[in-house]
This record gives structure tokens, sequence and C-alpha cells, in this order.
């Protein structure tokens, strides 16, 4: 009897920390039992810091650039100790901390039976994706990039492949660059796995202690685990964060299992990836065509030559008020996307100004900004998704993730750096995502071409071509 | 180098001048220096609180002086409004432990105290608000202690500090009738600089003044970094 308790107690243990790489602080478990755990090997520690002759390494986020460490006094020890800069936000870790990770037997996860409850259908390149994917997963292939167009449905077509995960008892990961993008899939997942516990770990979540056989992650989040995943789906591989920060494909590695699957999404590879595809050296499904059937809109470029000088003001008549009296279907909402969050604060004013004169929106309230450390910003795009909201302007941060019905799209000063081939494409990817009104119009306003514009041209019309338009 | 705050690269205009500045691996980048705004300068402060006044004292010392016989506190001296930019300084400085940023402040530390304080230079020792035994664990640092040794001063450890609650969760109300936190340690004869790194209510600063001057501290100042 006892034996059978202490083998329950122990697979509940597995479950709730194999996997997991914690501070002290983090543990699911208290004191007594963590000390416990200790004494029996079951539970074992690792430095957090290690330091070598030449150099000092995050053991939680893999940093090993000098700059960003720095040094703390420590109470406890009584002298000065490095700490990594790089993954604070998930706890400062100093070198007498240590991290700690599950000893014990692996967990063991369900076998489930007939997990996927989705009644919808795929259409045909998305039933081809989605069966590579799943035979990707079945013979326990090492990577699979899926290259699929802004608007493809590539949520769907994961739904064969997770599900043969889930009755082959896999634990799933799907890790995604933006909070926001985890809380707009988790209703997704739980309405196609209904019995499967899902959960939804980003910063400031709710579920952080939950254990689940699949979970939907910001990629951050994977600096805590270890060893955890069977199956690995990263979505939007080319996005900022993940591109930028090398702490994210570190953690990626080392929370994939050794015969781990890993599953990459992306309407716009880099060049990096390309290359490896040139080369063969990955393997890859294409999805050229998006879920209703329709080409992808083809942006227009529109010279404004003045447009840095006219732009605070925007004033006298100019190429986006022109467009604007003259769009094809004035119904549609506006996004308007700027550089940086200067123009756009820059901009409100003069652009509902302008607009109220026009009579293209009837009230101030109908245009509003957005910029990544905007505390409302998940409110105004409920307020543009509910349509109270007619027009906003935005920086980058809603050049993917989001998805909104019937859009047109224009760019202000589409010839910064911080629009590149890749966001170039993915905004254009917002317009016409509906069936119900599959076209939209791309503008981009420039003062000059850059590469970045036509190569973005060129990969959308590539797209069409090999979608067959 | 980089900038201590958004880690850009520094090295945009090299001049003699400059080298000097760019080898200092705790400098903002020009871009983060421009966001930092000061609080303005006599006559738009008040020469109590260093509050933005039109008023010599304002609204809220009058408030004070009422309330208490005589102020053991004669002024605080700040140097930050607390701006949206300051609250990200200080919620990575202080909340989230990196001790680092915290020398960003250092030169600016150092000028309004030589401004301010410079004269009494001889005779002040200078005393950080401690933090209670629990935050201390959890922060591992006290933000005052590392400010307070920026100054060219003697620093002392004058009080203990055991806190009811969190100061942030009552309102002004509760904050200025709670109970006195501090108990002295160590008795200091001579005027005392109080270093905090904001000045809130005032709440905290007094009952620190209070705690001095009952045991024979002639004068207690304060310099913070930031008035809330
Ligand atoms: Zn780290
Ligand atoms: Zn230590
Ligand atoms: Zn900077
Ligand atoms: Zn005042």
């Amino acid at each position: 009897m006892i034996q059978e308790k202490l083998k329950r107690d122990l697979a509940e243990l597995a479950s709730t920390l194999d996997g997991k790489l914690l501070r002290l602080e983090e543990l699911p478990i208290d004191r007594k039992l963590t000390r416990f755990l200790l004494s029996r090997n079951l539970l074992k520690t690792k430095p957090a810091l290690t330091k070598s002759f030449l150099r000092t390494r995050c053991m939680r986020c893999g940093n090993e650039t000098p700059r960003k460490f720095a040094e703390i006094p420590c109470q406890k020890c009584n002298k000065a100790h490095f700490y990594c800069r790089n993954c604070m936000d998930m706890g400062r870790l100093m070198e007498c901390d240590v991290l700690y990770y599950w000893n014990g037997p692996s967990a063991v996860w369900s076998k489930q039976k007939n997990p996927c409850s989705w009644e919808g259908t795929l259409t045909r390149a998305q039933e081809k994706a989605a069966l590579r994917i799943k035979e990707a997963i079945t013979n326990r292939e090492k990577e699979i990039l899926t290259w699929a167009v802004c608007g493809a449905g590539k949520t769907e077509m994961l739904f064969p492949g997770i599900s043969k995960a889930l009755e082959e008892g896999m634990r799933i990961c799907l890790a995604t660059p933006r909070a926001d993008v985890v809380r707009e899939l988790k209703p997704r997942l739980e309405k196609a796995f209904r019995h499967i516990p899902i959960q939804a770990l980003y910063g400031g979540s709710k579920d952080k202690h939950k254990q689940a056989q699949l979970i939907i992650a910001t990629t951050h989040q994977l600096l805590r685990y270890e060893k955890a995943f069977d199956v690995m789906i990263i979505d939007e591989v080319d996005a900022f964060p993940f591109h930028a920060d090398p702490a994210l494909p570190f953690a990626q590695k080392r929370s994939a299992k050794r015969n781990c699957t890993t599953i990459y999404l992306t309407a716009t590879p880099r060049e990096d990836l390309k290359a490896e595809i040139r080369r063969g050296k990955l393997t890859h499904v294409f999805v050229p065509v998006r879920y209703h059937g329709h080409p992808l809109p083809v942006p227009k470029l529109k010279m404004w030559h003045s447009l840095n000088k006219e732009l605070p003001k925007l004033q006298s008549s100019n190429p986006l008020l022109y467009w604007l009296l003259n769009r094809q279907n004035p119904k549609r909402q506006l996004l308007v996307f700027v550089p940086t969050v200067e123009r756009a604060g820059q901009l409100k004013t003069p652009l509902t100004n302008l607009m109220l004169k026009h009579k293209l929106i009837h009230h101030p309230n109908q245009l509003g900004s957005v910029h990544a450390s905007d505390p409302d910003r998940e409110r105004k795009v409920v307020s543009f998704r509910e349509k109270t909201l007619k027009v906003i302007l935005t920086t980058t941060i809603l050049e993917r993730g989001v998805t909104f019905p019937s859009v047109d799209v224009a760019i202000l000063d589409a010839g910064h750096d911080v629009f590149d081939e890749a966001a170039l494409v993915q905004i254009a990817g917002r317009a016409g995502r509906n069936s119900n009104d599959p076209t939209g119009e791309v503008l981009f306003f420039h003062d000059g071409k850059t590469e970045a514009m036509l190569a973005a041209i060129y990969a959308i019309k590539q797209m069409n071509k090999r979608g067959g338009f | 180098m980089n900038c201590l705050w958004c880690e850009e690269e520094r090295s945009r205009h090299i001049g003699w001048k400059n080298f000097l500045n760019l080898m200092n691996p705790y400098e903002l980048c020009d871009s983060c220096v421009s966001n930092l705004i000061f609080l303005y300068e006599t006559p738009s402060r008040c020469t109590k609180c260093s509050r933005e006044s039109e008023e010599k004292i304002c609204f809220d010392c009058i408030r004070w002086e009422k309330q208490m016989q005589d102020d053991p506190l004669l002024f605080n001296y700040s140097i930050f409004p607390y701006n949206l930019f300051m609250q990200e300084i200080i919620a990575k400085w202080k909340y989230r432990g990196d001790y680092v940023l915290g020398e960003l402040f250092r030169p600016y530390i150092r000028a309004a105290f030589s401004k301010k304080f410079g004269k009494k230079k001889k005779e002040l020792i200078a005393v950080p608000i401690p933090l209670s035994e629990k935050r201390m664990d959890e922060r591992g640092f006290n933000q005052a202690e590392m400010l307070a040794h920026f100054l060219p001063l003697e620093t002392k450890t004058a009080f203990i500090r055991i806190d009811s609650e969190k100061q942030s969760k009552r309102n002004r109300r509760e904050r200025i009738t709670a109970k006195n936190p501090f108990s002295l340690i160590e008795k200091i004869n001579t005027p005392v600089l109080l270093v905090d790194d904001i000045y809130t209510t005032g709440t905290t600063l007094r009952h620190a003044a209070g705690r001095l001057k009952e045991h024979g501290c002639p004068s207690v100042y304060a310099l913070t970094l930031i008035r809330g």
C-alpha cells in the first residue's frame, strides 16, 4: 500500500518538476519537501553562474557577454559576486545562487485517445502541410520548416501533428515571441483539444504552477525548461526577439529532449534559413496560398518627395490624403504604420485633424495609436476589433500575430531602416485576411525606393506565382 | 562601451574630451541622457521639499508644519521628478535588483550634494534610510545605502527598521499616522544628511529625522534622488 502511494506521489512530482530548471523561489513545492527531495537525490542543484579562467556563463540564459554581467555585494557571503543582467526579469541570478532540477523517474504523459475536437476542415494546401508535419513527428525527424504565407491558417495545420503527438504520449510546447499571441492561441487550442490540459505561459500569466502535456509559451519562458519536450513548435522563427537574442535559441535547444522534433513556422524566413533550404540542409514544406484561396495583396509604392518635412504637420494636400480620399473600399478600417514611437506621437493629432476635416472619421476617439510599451495596447487592439476605433497609428509592434478581418494598410516612411523585407511582407500580410473581404490595399509611402521595398514586393509576387495566381 | 540602460553602442563622437567618458562603463548614451528630466530649480520648487511649486513653501509642507509643532526635517533636496523613464529605471534597479544601474546616479548625487550641502561637508554625516530585514533579504541590497556611498561623507547605520506592511499599499493618511518603524542603534551628535531614493509623502524621512532628534542630533537634512 505505502509502496503504491509513494509511486503515485513520485509520478505526481515528476510531472510537476521533470523538465524544469528553477530558482528556489520558483519551485512549486514547500521547503520541507524540497529538503527531503534533495536529501534523496531526487532533486539536484547546479550553480546558476559558472566561472572559468576567462569567462563567466549564466546557466539559465547562456549569456557569456562580459558587459552583460555586473557585480553586486552579496549580503550572505559578504563579498562581491557577478550577476547576470541578461535574464533579470526572471529573477536575479548571482554566483552563489543555484538552479534546481528533477533527478527522479521521468514524467509519464498520457497516451490520449482522439484528442482533437476540432470540427473544421483543412484546405488542400493546408492539408498537404499538415500531413507532412504529422509525418515528421511520427518519424521523429529532427526539424522541419513550415513556410506559410501570412493568412495561410498555420494554426489549423498544426492540429493533426499535435493530435498525433498527444496520442503517442508526447509533451508538446508551442513557443511564440509575443504574449499577445499566447493569449490569442490559448482559447483556440482549448477548443480544438477540449479534454487536454493546456498551460499558457508568459510574463504575468497565472498558469505558472499547473502541469500540462501541451504548453503554449512565449519563447522567453523556455529559459525555465531543460530536456522537457518531445515536440517543439517555434512560431515566427524569424521574428524579434527570437532572431535578435541569442539566449532564446539557447533556451530552445536546451528545453528539447534528445529525440525532439522541432517544427519552425514562418511567413518570412530570413536569409540564413533560406540558404539552408537551398543547400538541402533544412527540410521544408511550403504553403503558398491563403486559406481563403485568394492571392496576397501586392503593395503599391507611392513617392512622397518631402515626406520627412511634411509628415510632422500633415497640413497641405499630400499623397496620403489623396489616397485616403480615393480608397477602393472606404468602409475598411485602417492600419497606419510609422517607424518610431516619436513619429506616432507626433502624427497623432495632425492625422486626426486631417481625417476629421475630410469626414474620414467623425470623432477624434476613432483614431488611436499604439506602441510596444503602451500599457493600453491590449485594450486598443480590442477596440479596433470591435470597430470603435477606425484607425490605428502603430509602430511595427502590430506587424505580425494580429489579425483583423477588413483593413487597408499604409506605411509612412517605408524607406526607414526598421522596415526590412520581412517587416514589409508581414505588414502587407495584414490586409485581405478574411474570406468576406479577401483583398485590401497596401501602400508604401516613401521618399526614395529601398532594396527592402523592392525585395518585399518581389517576394510577395513570387509567392502568388507559386500559389498559382 | 554601451549605454548602461538601453545597451546601444555609445561611441558616436569620439574626441579627446569624450574619450574618458567613453571608457566609463556606467554611462548613458546621448539619447537616454536626453530623457533625463531634472526638477525645476528655485523659484519653481518648494524650498522645503523640492516639489514643483510656484509658492516658496508648498501646500504639502504647510500641512506638515501645522501637523507637527516642530518639523524634525529642515529640508529635502531632490534631483529628478518621478516621470515614466525614472519609474522604469527605478523598477529595474530597485525591484528587479539590477544593482549596477544605481551607478548612473553617482554623478548627479555628487553634483547635487556639492551644490546644496557642499559648505556643510565637514560636519555632516550621511545616514541612509534602512530597509527592513525582510526587504533586504528579498532585494539583496539597500538602494539608499548605495546612493549614500556616492557622497564624500562618512556614512553611518543609525537605525534598524521594522515594517508592519508595504508602504506603497497605504494611502497618505495611513502612512502619516503609521507608527515610527525606526529604532535608533547609534546616537549621532552632529548634523545628519538622510539619504533615500524617493521622497513621496515625506513620512519616512520625518520618522527617521524625529528619532535622531529625540536623541540629541542638532539638525537633519535629506537628499533624495526623486521627488515623487
Ligand atoms: Zn542569465
Ligand atoms: Zn553570495
Ligand atoms: Zn541609452
Ligand atoms: Zn514642499
